[in-house]
């Protein structure tokens, strides 16, 4: 077969934008000099194709007329080196697949089957680059070697370039399937064994649970009708294991607890239905339409529309490969709203990181650990591609920052998406199969990227740890896909979706086949990206872009038919039952034959121990300068303006996009929420909101969980959501909470679990805020040279809310001079975890605790004024406290502020520090034009408020102390530009 | 023409802001179906039923190799003929964003001497070398035959949602040329109106051009969102009040409606 090698390179003149913003990246974050940069893009292509065939391609696809050159041979040999980068055999190559499709359009015949093509990328260096240099550019900053190839070249050195194709080609030793058999019939020590060398992730007793089922003696009869052995097949355990997957089943949240704090020990019966569930069970809103069920959560909105919600973290691939694991985090999201009740049409997302600092010192960094900046540029790309590509907005965020999290970080992706409550007078919020309806598997096709995610994610990571969980996902392959499939939804051509995330097909079909109890698949229908898997890899393949349907056959032409308009790949691999059981064949031989009953209910239960000690310290409190203090947390990376990233992200496609996450005067103030408008011609609003804080859960969990609740919930009713209509996910990131001989501190992790999941629900409780769905990862560790490294529990609220009018909808800046202002809510000295103490090395008081019941009924007092139309702005309090929201909400609106702290309700004799600094929940700072001054004032009779001051022309924050004297003073718009520059990359 | 004036929303696998176009035309009182370019080729003739067709924004096939390229080429292998009759039969062709991007690398855009084949201005990337959602001050040349922006005197405030929107020629002449025939419809300007450079100017286009038209006006392309700016809720700052209930984006697409109503 011919290859061709095609170069685009632009023309002389035409600014090559991505060199030079490599060029910034390599002098900046590398700290190497580098001359010119320039780009060209390589198209290698295998095909037996014309001369004039590929001139054509090259001419006609490849090449841009106005700004670019191209060539069958070296573009340019006037550089000193070069790097040549692509993605490594089986590695999704999106733009490789588009460019095929690209030859099919232009030539007028698909691409061969037999061909192949490759993209990569040359980097061409001027100057005198040596090797060395050129080796730490390409490791450190161009491709990452768990997914990408790259090759070191010189102007008259380019042997290279036959290697670049090589692994690419079509592999042509096909072969017919492998079923092994596992002996389970051993000792302890060897189920051990082949669980950990399996990755299979299964302990000893589901292991011992696992052996004693296939040891039934009715259980060996059947299995021997369909033709199977005693023995389990590999495509039986892998799927018991990625069902039975902490990753699928929860169990740490669903198992029994004995929680031991001061002596006492508490018998808890599962986390999840104690504090979480219970929580939604005492709250007991009358808008609840599906909870914990499904995917995602669902919620009224309108008479005729629910809103539906999922956040998901994708922690251990954004490790390896920021960019990937990123991508693969939104668009897999993205398919739980799809794929809740009939599937939903995706309205926003909303993301939440946690990285090292980004001026971690690189020699810090161990073998294999990307640089936290390098993580953060990687994901933040990941996201961008990945929500604008889908074509949908990201309104809402948080990113935070502590060296706990170089080895892990963290990252969150949630989706929202909205649906018609009824579609054909079916309620859409229900999936129904019967026996006889159709598997069809929709979207990609599956190859071996991804296997094992699902138990992959309850391994620590260690500086060994292999990549064949890494994958990159294909936004434009899921968009499609998402587009053909509410066309087919509105049309009532199915009756169950789910996606094919973790797990793959064993946990999408498995799951699904619950509604009909049971289910016949033919493995072999499943089409596949390339040759070569075996029947368990097909069924617990994890390759993105896959939806599974259940269609009643007489619909099933109908359903096909827009499938292939949308040019989506959908096949039918089966047909779900009412056996009891499920049946997987290959090839007319039974591969898999299990009790429903075994699989989803076989799971043995356990007790774990937690211990709870509370921290020590309590240090001693330091007065520092108040303002180095503000200027210091407004300087924080946790604190300082996101704009580089918000711009980056689409937040105003769909035209819903009401309060954006830069609001003010010069539209760049921190927004606290978001506000959309989804329904054109309606006035409803949904409100999406975020609460974390990682460093009072250094503390106490409680603390962090109570406050996280309520940041939540707060910044929503900020914005004017309906704080009697708001619903909140959990998202719990911790490390390996399960005490054993490898993990002696496993019960004070498990400790630290317990009081986080009581704090959800005093908190959920008392706010009147139901969880509506959730999400865990553990095992956010990281193996250093026989060390364990933990992140802290850091826990994510998201919330969801309602406003009945998106016209009165708040934002945060001062709006105008002589309004006054009010704080809502009690101050306390509550300055554990706070950010005075982080940037100035402290560590005193502890982390602030929430009246619940007090804070709802402000809330609800405010969002009567709100409704009254009496605010200008509010803003919420959270890092930095009272100071830092007075200081935001000036520079946001260009006004100065004034605040006199003598009038500042608090609770026992505070600092002024302490009043300026401390992070107290239940806060919002409000400014109310002065003519409705009073009228706030009644309005707010029964709840914490103190007139504060008053906006002002002149553009100073000043505050007054409680003795009265001048303790600050500073100019808005330099305290803007301190906040603004640490990430204005 | 009395009836509503009928609208084809092209779709095609990543185009995103379909929804946004068609909310905007039906705002403006057209009447819209979305239509996937692969229905459109299997019915021939079946573009004849429509007054305007509307490229929007997204990603049309992920702006791999270039934005816009795949699916200019996907037109111009399955329906450059139909498109051609319907431009000449006087009917109104609106992109976007993405939809400009189809549009002038398919050569629909700028269509000197009546060429539509050729390709010879293009979109690239940005300076700034990244993806950008900020708004922009749009201002309409007064002068231009452009059917779309008629009547536009105020600067006008709309978001440019990014990465590929810098606009540039194959040649001065080129550049002349459209000067001279009024095609340079829209150009960024600072908020008082003036030529200015980054932000203002999003991506480094060429005498800071946002959209041309082709000779006739009623061949248009954008690279920013009027489809995004038709409610005042849509305003960055509306909160702070002074900024009308309709957005100003709208009138572009009222232009489209009333031109058919008129002259179709």
């Amino acid at each position: 077969m011919e290859i061709f090698r095609i170069e685009v390179g632009f023309k002389p003149g035409v600014t090559d934008a991505l060199a030079e913003s490599i060029k910034r990246s390599i002098v900046e974050d590398l700290e190497v000099e580098v001359a010119k940069v320039r780009t060209v893009e390589v198209y290698t292509i295998a095909a037996d194709f014309s001369d004039d065939e590929i001139l054509k391609i090259k001419s006609e696809l490849l090449t841009d007329p106005i700004t670019q050159i191209s060539s069958l041979s070296n573009l340019f040999s006037d550089f000193s080196l070069a790097i040549e980068v692509g993605y490594k055999p089986g590695v999704t190559d999106n733009v490789a697949m588009t460019t095929k499709e690209g030859i099919a359009d232009l030539l007028g015949r698909p691409f061969p089957k037999d061909g192949a093509v490759h993209t990569s990328r040359i980097y061409l260096f001027g100057g005198d680059l040596g090797a060395e240099e050129g080796e730490r550019i390409a490791a450190g900053l161009l491709a990452n070697p768990i997914i990408e190839d790259y090759f070191i070249f010189t102007p008259n050195d380019v042997s290279h370039k036959e290697e670049v194709i090589k692994g690419h080609l079509a592999a042509e030793n096909e072969r017919g399937f492998r079923v092994a058999e596992i002996d389970l019939d051993v000792g302890d020590e060897e189920l051990m064994r082949i669980s950990s060398e399996g990755v299979l992730s299964l302990n000893l007793s589901e292991m011992v649970a696992i052996r004693d089922y296939f040891k039934e003696k009715e259980v060996i009869l059947e299995r021997k009708e369909v033709g199977l052995g005693a023995k389990p097949t590999d495509v039986e355990l892998e799927m018991l294991a990625q069902t039975w997957s902490e990753h699928c089943k929860h169990k740490i949240f669903n198992s029994k607890i004995s929680y031991e704090e001061g002596g006492r020990v508490e018998k808890i019966d599962g986390l999840f239905k104690t504090y979480i569930k219970r929580a939604t069970e005492e709250v007991n809103k009358d808008w609840l339409v599906s909870v914990f069920v499904d995917n995602a959560g669902i919620i009224s909105f309108t008479d005729d529309y629910n809103l539906v919600f999922k956040v998901e973290t994708h922690n251990h691939p954004s490790a390896l490969d920021p960019y990937g694991g990123a991508l693969t985090g939104i668009v897999g999201v993205n398919r739980d709203p799809l794929g809740t009740g009939l599937g939903a049409d995706l309205i926003f997302n909303t993301d939440v990181f946690c990285f090292g600092p980004p001026d971690f010192p690189s020699d810090k960094l161990p073998p294999k650990v990307l640089s936290p900046k390098r993580i953060f540029k990687g994901v933040r790309r990941g996201v961008e591609h990945g929500g604008n590509k889908m074509g949908i907005p990201t309104v809402n965020g948080a990113i935070i920052f502590d060296e706990a999290y170089v080895y892990n970080p963290l990252v969150y992706c949630g989706t929202g998406g909205i649906m018609p409550k009824t579609i054909k007078g079916r309620p859409t919020h229900i999936k129904r199969i019967d026996d006889g309806d159709l598997i069809v598997m929709v979207g990609g096709r599956i190859g071996k990227d991804g296997i094992h995610g699902a138990t992959f994610s309850s391994v620590k990571l260690e500086e060994s740890t292999s990549s064949s969980a890494v994958q990159i996902g294909a936004p434009i392959v899921q968009k499609k896909m998402m587009d053909a499939l509410l066309e087919a939804r509105d049309q009532a051509l199915f009756d169950a979706i789910t996606d094919n995330g973790a797990g793959g097909l064993s946990s999408s079909v498995g799951e699904m086949a619950e509604l009909s109890f049971g289910c016949l698949v033919d493995l072999e229908k499943a089409p596949v990206k390339y040759p070569g898997l075996d029947p368990w890899e097909l069924w617990v393949s994890e390759s993105q872009e896959r939806m599974t349907v259940a269609v009643r056959p007489k619909k099933i032409d109908a359903f096909m038919e827009i499938m292939k308009k949308w040019d989506v790949e959908a096949t039918v691999i089966g047909e779900f039952k009412s056996s009891g059981k499920i049946h997987v064949r290959c090839e007319g031989k039974t591969v898999l034959y299990m009790d429903m009953d075994f699989v989803h209910g076989g799971l043995p239960g356990g007790e774990l121990k937690a211990k709870w000690t509370p921290s020590e310290y309590m240090g001693s409190f330091e007065e520092r300068d108040p303002l180095e203090s503000l200027k210091a947390i407004l300087s924080h990376c946790n604190v300082a303006s996101k704009e580089w990233v918000i711009r980056q992200y689409d937040h105003e496609v769909k035209g819903a996009s009401v309060v954006k996450p830069l609001v003010g005067a010069a539209e760049d103030g921190p927004s606290d929420a978001a506000v959309l408008k989804p329904l054109f011609e309606r006035a409803e609003g949904v409100v999406v909101s975020n609460g974390i804080n990682p460093n009072f859960g250094k503390i106490d969990p409680y603390a962090m969980a109570v406050s996280a609740v309520d940041e939540a919930v707060r910044n929503a009713v900020a914005v004017g959501a309906d704080p009697e209509h708001i619903a909140i996910l959990d998202n719990f990131c911790w490390g390996n909470p399960i005490l054993s001989y490898d993990n002696p501190n496993g019960d004070y992790k498990l400790a630290q679990l317990v009081r986080a999941a009581k704090g959800c629900f005093d908190a959920a409780v008392g706010l009147g805020t139901p969880f509506i769905s959730g999400k865990d990862s553990f095992h956010n560790e990281y193996e250093l040279g026989g060390k364990t490294l933990s992140i802290p529990p850091t826990l994510l609220i998201s919330a969801i809310g309602r406003i009945d009018d998106v016209n009165l909808a708040v934002t945060m800046d001062a709006k105008n001079p002589g309004d006054t202002v009010f704080l809502l809510g009690v101050t306390r000295s509550e300055m554990g975890g706070s950010h005075y103490n982080l940037v100035n090395d402290l560590e005193f008081g502890l982390p602030p605790l929430l009246d619940a019941e007090r804070a709802r009924r402000s809330y609800n007092a405010f969002h009567k004024a709100v409704k009254a139309g009496l605010i200008s702005s509010a803003h919420d309090l959270s890092e930095g406290g009272l100071v830092v929201a007075a200081a935001e909400t000036a520079f946001a609106g260009g006004y100065g502020i004034e605040i006199d702290l003598k009038n500042l309700k608090t609770e026992g004799d505070l600092s002024d520090a302490e009043m300026l600094f401390s992070e107290s929940n239940g806060r919002l700072l409000i400014t109310v034009p002065s003519d409705k001054a009073e009228r706030f004032e009644a309005v707010m009779a029964d709840s914490d408020i103190s007139r504060l001051g008053q906006v002002t022309r002149e553009p100073f924050l000043k505050i007054v102390g409680k003795l009265e004297e001048a303790i600050l003073s500073a100019d808005i718009f330099e305290l803007k530009a301190v906040w603004k520059a640490p990430l204005d990359w | 023409m009395l009836k509503k004036p009928r609208t084809c929303v092209l779709l095609a696998a990543g185009i995103n802001r379909d929804m946004d176009a068609l909310n905007a035309f039906n705002m403006a009182g057209a009447s819209c179906e979305r239509v996937h370019i692969n229905s459109l080729a299997e019915r021939k003739g079946s573009l004849k039923r429509y007054d305007i067709l509307m490229l929007p924004g997204g990603f049309s096939f992920g702006d791999d190799i270039a934005s816009g390229k795949v699916l200019a080429n996907k037109l111009k292998y399955k329906l450059l003929d139909e498109i051609l009759d319907f431009a000449l039969a006087g009917k109104l062709i609106f992109g976007v964003c993405n939809g400009f991007q189809v549009m002038v690398k398919l050569g629909l855009l700028p269509g000197l001497g009546g060429d539509y084949k050729s390709q010879r201005t293009t979109l690239t990337f940005n300076d700034s070398g990244k993806f950008e959602d900020r708004w922009v001050h749009l201002k309409a040349d007064p002068a231009s035959k452009c059917i779309f922006t008629k009547g536009i005197e105020d600067l006008i405030y709309v978001p440019v949602c990014h990465g590929e929107g810098k606009f540039m020629v194959d040649s001065k002449e080129t550049l002349e040329e459209l000067k001279n025939n009024g095609q340079v419809a829209v150009t960024y300007v600072d908020s008082a109106g003036f030529l200015a450079g980054y932000p203002y100017n999003p991506n480094g286009s060429v005498e800071n051009i946002a959209g041309i038209c082709d000779p006739t006006g009623r061949i248009f392309g954008m690279m920013p969102h009027p489809e995004n700016f038709t409610l005042g809720l849509h305003h960055p700052t509306w909160a702070r009040g002074g900024i009308p209930r309709e957005g100003a984006g709208l009138i572009f697409f009222q232009n489209a409606v009333n031109y058919v109503k008129k002259n179709l």
